[in-house]
């Protein structure tokens, strides 16, 4: 199984939301972040002081998937994501040990 | 400058409008209920001033983790000025004070003596005077806060503000309106220019300098942290100086009804003025840019907003907005004082463009009312004015000075570092503002 970990533009969601749950991705975990990369911050001005704010808001998902599922969810997620300007986002994708859903406690495959 | 002798008592009245010694028999006027309907309204938008709109207006434009202090200083200088204007205040500002009167007043009335529920103040009962005056007394100390915010010790403040309202409010109050010599120069100050703005602007520039700056100024980012509240208690604040200025008429007459035009002409046209300045500075418009002109021109009005006409009140609208922006943006960085809100670059840099061009503006060949009593022209109007303005921020300036190293002496000014970081609403008051 694999952990896949998107950060990207905050208005990208709902379109990514979409696409994922066209190729059956049914669940993901949502966290509004703040983060930088390439994409320079921008300056906000009170009373002529002026201050440059590096932090730029983004969100982040996580979906568990299958591990033959990893590569069609990833470019799922970089396909709608993208915008071709600079601060679109990465995707990590990390090696998950185990899952357990709660209610049910099924784990591994049944629990994704 | 012809200096004008000192003329009788009663010639006071003439330009200010309202200089009727309280409990006095010079005129036993009877009762008008229409002055006293209006002046009790103008008592409530003044006092709704200070809560919530200065409150709001300087809570919006600090640091989320001091927003309570802010709230806590304002609310508590209503409650303590109250009591203090009651017991001596009132007195030391309008009454007679014998052979200092040019000074101060005396205490004839401490306690409010012989403020009875019949006692009269020209056309209005002299309880309602007297609670129009002491929301004067409430928004001029509360104005100084914004100079001092996010690092003064609330118990200094206290003190600082009971023993500022003892020694310099009360004596600058009674030179104006009380009786006192700036009054028989024929200062024209109409609503407060000098007793409330250029007073707190100075003072407040003093305390800048005295405490020094937030640790971390001026490199590290400090913006307003919600300017949705600025704009809030800065539209509270045009709404209630309609009370200020023309509750200051004391009656419900043309020249109230003058001095509520001028003061929402001047405020607009000091409004845009800040904002085009801005704009062409800058590129953009600012939010905070229009809140801060409407409020420099409120400023620069208000000694006017008796005497001036609506082009008078345009001009002077126009220069506080322009001349403010400048103070608050260029002046305040060549300096390199931290006034935190820019109480001097508002309200005394307003106040002293108002004070002065009353002196033009006031004569009637402008379109005002009338230049002060004994003073025939223009030029002589202005003598008069720069005398008010340049005594006024030297007592303020000095007294100021020295109460401030005193309570430094005796209780420390300023918080600690670590309740400077850890933010006055945790450190001060074991509360925060926001639990999201």
């Amino acid at each position: 199984m694999k952990l896949i970990t998107a950060v990207i533009k905050p208005f990208k969601l709902d379109d990514v939301r979409e696409a994922l749950f066209e190729i059956g991705v049914k669940g993901m975990t949502v966290t509004e972040v703040k983060g930088f990369g390439r994409q320079k911050g921008h300056t906000e001005l009170y009373r002529g002081a002026e201050y440059v704010v590096d932090f730029l808001p983004k969100v982040k998902l996580e979906v568990a998937v299958g591990a033959d599922e990893a590569e069609r969810v990833m470019e799922a997620i970089a396909g709608i994501a993208q915008t071709g300007k600079i601060g679109d986002g990465k995707i990590f994708v990390t090696p998950l040990e185990q899952v357990i859903r709660i209610r049910t406690g099924e784990t591994a495959a049944e629990a994704i | 400058m012809r200096l004008p002798k000192f003329s009788c008592l009663t010639a006071i009245v003439a330009g200010t409008g309202y200089l009727l010694l309280p409990g006095t028999a010079l005129a036993a006027d009877a009762l008008n209920s229409g002055d006293t309907a209006w002046m009790l309204v103008a008592t409530a938008l003044v006092l709704f001033m200070t809560i919530p709109g200065l409150s709001l207006f300087y809570a919006g434009m600090v640091r989320s983790k001091n927003v309570l202090s802010v709230l806590m200083q304002c609310f508590a200088i209503t409650s303590l000025m109250t009591i203090l204007w009651m017991v001596y205040g009132y007195s030391l500002a309008f009454e007679n004070g014998g052979s200092v009167n040019a000074f101060v007043g005396g205490l004839s009335k401490a306690f409010l003596a012989g403020v009875t529920v019949d006692a009269m103040s020209g056309t209005i009962p002299e309880s309602v005077f007297m609670t129009f005056q002491m929301t004067f007394a409430i928004i001029t100390p509360a104005l100084i806060v914004g100079a001092f915010a996010e690092r003064m010790k609330f118990s200094a403040m206290l003190w600082f503000m009971g023993i500022w309202l003892t020694v310099v409010y009360a004596p600058i109050c009674h030179w104006v309106w009380g009786g006192g010599w700036l009054g028989s120069w024929g200062v024209l100050d109409f609503a407060g220019g000098t007793v409330v703005h250029i007073n707190a602007g100075v003072a407040g520039l003093v305390a800048a300098i005295v405490l020094g700056p937030r640790r971390g100024f001026p490199t590290t980012p400090m913006p307003p942290h919600n300017l949705a509240l600025t704009v809030v208690g800065a539209s509270m604040l045009w709404v209630g100086w309609f009370g200020f200025n023309a509750g200051s008429q004391l009656a419900a007459d043309g020249t109230a009804g003058m001095a509520m035009a001028v003061t929402q002409i001047a405020t607009a046209a000091a409004a845009l003025g800040w904002l085009f300045s801005e704009w062409l500075s800058y590129g953009k418009p600012s939010v905070l840019g229009i809140a801060s002109g409407a409020v420099a021109g409120l400023v620069a009005i208000t000694p006017a907003s008796g005497s001036v006409g609506p082009m008078g009140a345009l001009a002077i609208g126009a220069a506080a907005g322009v001349g403010c922006f400048f103070a608050a943006t260029r002046i305040k960085r060549a300096f390199g004082y931290d006034d935190s809100l820019d109480v001097f670059g508002v309200h005394a840099v307003g106040g002293i463009i108002g004070a002065l061009l009353t002196g033009i503006f006031s004569a009637p060949v402008l379109g005002g009312s009338g230049l002060g009593d004994g003073n025939a022209t223009i030029l002589a109007q202005l003598g008069a004015q720069s005398v008010g303005v340049i005594a006024t921020m030297a007592y303020t300036g000095i007294v100021s000075l020295i109460i401030l190293k005193l309570l430094d002496g005796i209780m420390g000014l300023r918080v600690d570092e670590e309740q400077e970081s850890q933010g006055l609403d945790i450190a001060l008051h074991d509360e925060r503002g926001y639990i999201l």
